[in-house]
């Protein structure tokens, strides 16, 4: 593996990690690590840093919801111009084009079941590209952004051992 | 007054350092643990998942006392892929509870009372106790940190009597780190031959090799026959609650071995051979992960035990650092109680590993880069006091 890629793997496990850590660990000085970094965020490689929360757990429940989208593509621009359009919407968290039955996958979040229906409704289903929605409501989630949004799983090791 | 009551050969062997260590660490909050000898990652789900299907499909019998015909076919196909070494899986290979159940059938298939076991020194706790039960003698070979804690032919040869039978080798090693070249197993082997000495070769750490490959000692010319080669799952499939290591050797040892792990221990749990099985042919990818991420830690804290002005070697194999505190004036004891009361970090005296680990302590990177940063800033302000 390259510098580039053991940085970007140890910062994508914990983006808090020090830039001092970082250097230590994958063998250059702390200016180089700060220096690869820098690159990486300007070159769009890095696009931001996020935190997982688990919402649920404060108390805020949020509604999210899946919908299947059939899409007419448009001569010159296939799918993009849709897509882009699409994604503009803040409630509009992933967006991703797909194989099979229907074209657009979107997952929506909003704070109530009422708002998430009505940007499906007043937004999503009318545009004319829009052949069909199909919208599935997401009733717990498991995992999210490859984080099990549980605390089933811990170390329990002895604290010293042979 | 009843009459001693516990048998004497065990009665001498002193308490494990690491025990009374244990208790010690129990009593303090917040401390960050280096002193841990095994991963710190949760066996793989895709292991644990094929463990539950096993059982789901009602494998809960013994399995034969060499273990899981599958399971010896996969480790005979893996040793020979890996390291060019044949093994028949039919007599050649024996599935044990843990390789510390095979290192204690080893010493015990070989010993005669009075027998000397030539042990490298500082070592893995074990091997001494392990020899005294079986009524062998345990002799200390030194190896020393300007060595890189390497075992040297001349030192080897310097402690080599009539008496003694066995070579115990254990690289890349805990507590040091240390591993060996072929170049450096070669001079042993030569000795090996010269005093027609048997080997018991425990290469648990083999996977955790970062610089240079591993070679087995069974690997070398003629070594074969001369060597029992020990493996497990634990250290490299993040597996030591399975508690499945292995016994490879020619078919008249492998049989001894068997005869007394028939009557002790019957056979290795069978839910996890099965997930041992799974391990070889699916868990490639995961052991190399684990071995980017122990590879990353072992540069980090090598560095930063060095500016906090402790001499280290640098290890190239298994997941301990063993730096020298000598510079402190402390002794071992003194500098891990004081470490553990002062800084809540906890890291394992090195004489717990013999005499010959007096002056140092063993800290093990399987820690996260997050904790081992915090317990090397701490370290360093328990250093500057």
């Amino acid at each position: 593996m390259d510098k580039k890629e053991e940085i970007l793997k140890l910062l994508e496990g914990d983006a808090r990690l020090g830039v001092a850590e970082v250097a230590k660990a994958v063998g250059l000085s702390e200016e180089e690590v700060a220096k690869v970094i820098a690159e990486l965020e300007k070159s769009g490689v890095i696009r931001k840093y996020k935190t997982v929360i688990n919402w649920e757990k404060l108390g805020k429940e949020k509604v999210a919801a899946l919908i299947d989208v059939k899409i007419t593509p448009e001569r010159e621009h296939g799918y993009d111009a849709i897509a882009e359009r699409i994604m503009r919407f803040p409630e509009v968290k992933n967006l991703y084009l797909v194989s099979g039955m229907y074209d657009l996958s979107v997952l929506v979040e909003g704070n109530t079941m009422k708002e998430v229906a009505a940007f499906v409704a007043e937004k999503l289903a009318p545009l004319p590209q829009v052949t069909s929605t199909t919208t599935h409501f997401i009733l717990k989630k498991y995992k999210e952004d490859g984080d099990m949004l549980y605390d089933g799983e811990e170390l329990r090791r002895l604290a010293v051992s042979p | 007054m009843m009459r001693d009551k516990i048998a004497r050969r065990v009665a001498e062997v002193p308490p494990s350092g690491i025990r009374k260590f244990f208790d010690l660490v129990a009593n303090v909050e917040g401390v960050i643990s280096l002193g841990v000898g095994e991963p710190d990652f949760i066996t793989p789900w895709h292991i644990r998942e094929a463990c539950i299907y096993s059982l789901e499909r009602g494998y809960t019998m013994y399995t034969s006392n060499y273990g899981l015909p599958e399971l010896r076919q996969e480790i005979a196909i893996a040793t020979k892929r890996d390291y060019g070494i044949d093994y028949s899986p039919e007599n050649e290979v024996l599935i044990t509870v843990g390789v510390s159940e095979a290192f204690d059938l080893a010493i015990r298939a070989l010993v005669n009372p009075g027998d000397e076991v030539l042990i490298p020194e500082p070592t893995y706790v074990a091997y001494k106790p392990c020899t005294i039960f079986a009524g062998g003698v345990p002799v200390s070979v030194p190896t020393r940190a300007e060595d890189e804690f390497k075992l040297l032919p001349e030192q080897l040869e310097a402690r080599i009597t009539p008496k003694s039978k066995v070579l115990v080798l254990n690289y890349p090693n805990n507590p040091t780190g240390a591993t060996m070249s072929k170049r450096d197993l070669e001079a042993i082997a030569d000795i090996v031959v010269e005093h027609d000495l048997v080997v018991i070769s425990d290469e648990i750490y083999d996977k955790l090799t970062y610089d240079g490959k591993h070679v087995p000692f069974a690997a070398l010319n003629g070594m074969r026959e001369r060597c029992i080669y020990l493996n497990g799952f634990s250290k490299s499939y993040a597996m030591t609650g399975w508690r499945i290591g292995y016994a490879l050797g020619e078919a008249e040892v492998i049989e001894a071995m068997m005869k007394i792990h028939q009557y002790a221990m019957l056979c290795a749990p069978i839910m996890s051979q099965k997930a041992a099985l799974e391990a070889l042919r699916r868990g490639n990818n995961a052991v190399k992960e684990m071995r980017e991420e122990y590879n990353r830690r072992r540069k980090l804290i090598v560095k930063r035990l060095r500016e906090a002005g402790l001499e280290c070697f640098e290890p190239r194999g298994a997941f301990y650092v063993f730096p020298s505190i000598v510079s402190t004036g402390m002794s071992s004891e003194e500098f891990a109680e004081r470490l553990l009361r002062e800084e809540r970090v906890a890291v394992v005296p090195g004489n717990a590993f013999g005499e010959g680990g007096e002056g140092h302590v063993r800290m093990a990177y399987a820690a996260s880069l997050r904790d081992i940063s915090e317990a090397m800033s701490r370290l360093e302000k328990f250093l500057s006091r």
